[in-house]
């Protein structure tokens, strides 16, 4: 095979790098992860008990620092009593692959809730449905609001300012607010996504509209656009694919206000479930469900991101 | 009239049919009017005078040419008769109405392409028809006209980024004629074209403003352009912008490659570069302070 292209500064990569480059991204920490929980020799710091012999302060099941099990053993022996047994484990938040695969493929297999507590995927749809309004909250003020003063000087110059003022103020420093005055249900949660994404939505948005091809503008101008046709007809569909480009980095953005949006109030969602497995140390759970959050949120920007082809063409080939 | 000698050639004695035709011309009604027009920009508290006093006149189906050193104002001007920025004094008048701000009136071919990328070739010269509130089946059947008088309907449903340089400016200008203004400004637009193309694109548009009612003011800073298209050149000067001569270019219609050769037009073109490069008027430039160092300073001479 020859030498792999992309390694020169700015230099180009070739499709087949391309493949087995992106392909060693997932791969290379995969093997990483599977070398640590398989190989025993690999840190394995930890002792997992399965016989306490003659040692009285351990039990079947315990986990414990190697250097401690060792010196159990050694007191045993000098005591000529049965020396404990054990094997070498990780400590328990660090689940094997296999483990955290199997309880992903759980999550699909036995979607039921057992008794009171939800199942992932119900935990997970919860959560999709806080962001997806969120989201569309945001969106339906910040989209046209950001356009208007990216066209608009004067209104610019009226909002922005202010606009700047509050993005700088932490969204989750909204939380006790938003939790006195709309409840501790879904409302605050989805306030928390909104106050997260639409201030940065409304600048980045404006800042993108400022950035069309002013060249464009003028010639609409001389054809006879102007006002509320020139907004549509030449503001609008030049912009639309930056546009499209700024949402999906925003949709990313409502993505890590979830986490904290579903600690407010009453906990709830796939951030209840993480917390309330780790408690339980399931620890293969709460791998698994933060998988599906990268998957899902992988998942659909990638959608996204292969629909905007078809949708941009024109933009897609000048580039 | 001795050929092939330019000193004996007055550029300023008309051919009896070229004096027939400017005569001809100047009887037509006044298209554009420009009355004492003035711009200033102020920059940080100071004041540059970029056009002052400007005065002209086009008539219907006249083509006019505008010329002048770098920095005289020549796209100031066109842009403020197109409306894209204010004049700071005097006015403009089409068909004798004063005009304020950009309209339909005035068509505009810029030196950038500024076909919208995300419309078809079709749907870019609708766009003016469009916006004049002309049903979308009739700016298609309109578009499509111009398309074929101008030799792209094969190209109809291509995108913009699809078609050479020049094609692209072909479309610019059936884009801006199917809004039927009054006068078509053009800006350089054939500045960014290679030369080959740059010639076949001049010929192109005299074909079409033969065969249509329009009349063009065409800015350029090439004078072989600005000869082989004009019926009259206008030609500024510099710091600030004003009218230095108005020449009646001497060469019949219509216009053939030939004639570039020719001594009127040798003549004419001699007279605009002194015009235009007259030593005295050279002000200070951008290269004034910028000698080249002394390279030889830092490397060996063995000699």
């Amino acid at each position: 095979m020859s030498r792999m292209s992309g390694w020169a500064l700015y230099g180009k990569v070739g499709r087949k790098s391309r493949v087995v480059l992106g392909g060693l991204s997932i791969l290379l920490p995969l093997l990483l992860w599977s070398a640590v929980s398989y190989v025993p020799f690999i840190w394995h710091p930890q002792v997992l008990v399965t016989d306490p012999g003659g040692e009285d302060y351990l039990e079947e099941g315990m986990r414990m620092k190697r250097a401690d099990f060792e010196r159990a053993v050694q007191e045993m022996h000098a005591a000529g009593q049965k020396a404990p047994e054990g094997v070498a484990v990780n400590p328990v938040y660090l689940p094997s692959p296999g483990g955290v695969f199997s309880a992903f493929v759980q999550a699909f297999v036995q979607p039921d809730s057992r008794g009171p507590e939800k199942s992932i995927l119900q935990a997970f749809w919860h959560s999709i449905q806080i962001i997806f309004w969120g989201f569309v909250i945001s969106s339906v003020i910040g989209v046209p609001l950001g356009v208007l003063c990216g066209a608009l000087p004067a209104l610019s110059r009226l909002v922005e300012p202010s606009v700047d003022f509050l993005r700088y103020l932490p969204a989750p420093a909204f939380g006790a607010l938003m939790v006195a005055i709309l409840g501790i249900y879904d409302a605050p949660k989805i306030a928390i996504i909104v106050i997260g994404t639409l201030f940065q939505q409304i600048l980045v948005i404006s800042n993108t509209t400022r950035k069309l091809d002013f060249g464009l503008m003028e010639a609409a101008r001389t054809l006879g656009a102007r006002g509320k046709r020139l907004m549509f007809s030449v503001v609008v569909p030049g912009i639309l694919p930056d546009l499209y480009r700024d949402q999906r980095i925003l949709l990313g953005w409502a993505w890590t206000y979830l986490i904290v949006a579903e600690l407010i109030g009453t906990s709830s969602g796939i951030t209840w479930f993480i917390t309330q497995q780790a408690r339980y140390q399931h620890f293969a759970n709460v791998y698994a469900a933060m998988a599906l959050i990268g998957i899902v949120g992988l998942g659909t920007d990638m959608l996204l991101g292969f629909a905007a082809r078809f949708l941009f063409r024109w933009k897609q080939e000048t580039e | 009239m001795s050929a092939g000698n330019g000193t004996t050639v007055d550029y300023r004695v008309l051919p009896s049919d070229v004096a027939e035709r400017m005569a001809r011309i100047k009887d037509r009604d006044v298209v554009l009017r420009v009355e004492n027009l003035g711009k200033i920009f102020a920059q940080r508290g100071r004041e540059t005078v970029a056009l002052e006093d400007i005065n002209m006149n086009v008539h219907r189906r006249e083509f006019v040419c505008v010329v002048g050193p770098s920095g005289c104002g020549k796209s100031t001007l066109v842009r403020i008769l197109a409306g894209l920025e204010q004049a700071s004094s005097g006015r403009i008048l089409v068909d004798d109405k004063p005009v304020d701000g950009p309209g339909p009136d005035r068509g505009m071919v810029f030196q950038k392409y500024t076909l919208f990328p995300w419309r078809t070739v079709c749907q870019n010269v609708m766009f003016g028809l469009e916006m004049a509130g002309i049903s979308k089946d009739e700016s298609r059947r309109q578009a499509m006209q111009w398309l074929q008088a101008i030799g792209l309907e094969r190209f109809a449903e291509s995108l913009p980024h699809q078609l050479s340089g020049g094609m692209q400016q072909r479309v610019a200008i059936a884009r801006a004629l199917a809004a039927q203004p009054r006068v078509l400004l053009m800006d350089e637009p054939f500045s960014a074209l290679d030369a080959q193309t740059r010639v076949r694109m001049q010929t192109h548009l005299m074909e079409i403003w033969r065969k249509i009612d329009i009349t063009i003011v065409f800015i350029t800073h090439d004078l072989d352009e600005a000869i082989y298209l004009a019926d009259r050149i206008l030609v500024l000067k510099a710091h600030p912008g004003r009218v230095e001569e108005v020449i009646e270019v001497p060469l019949s219609r219509p216009r053939r490659a030939e004639q570039m050769t020719s001594a009127e037009f040798q003549a004419t073109k001699a007279h605009l570069e002194s015009l235009i490069h007259t030593p005295a008027e050279e002000t200070p430039d951008e290269f004034e302070g910028t000698e080249v160092p002394l390279l030889t300073l830092v490397t060996d001479v063995v000699e």
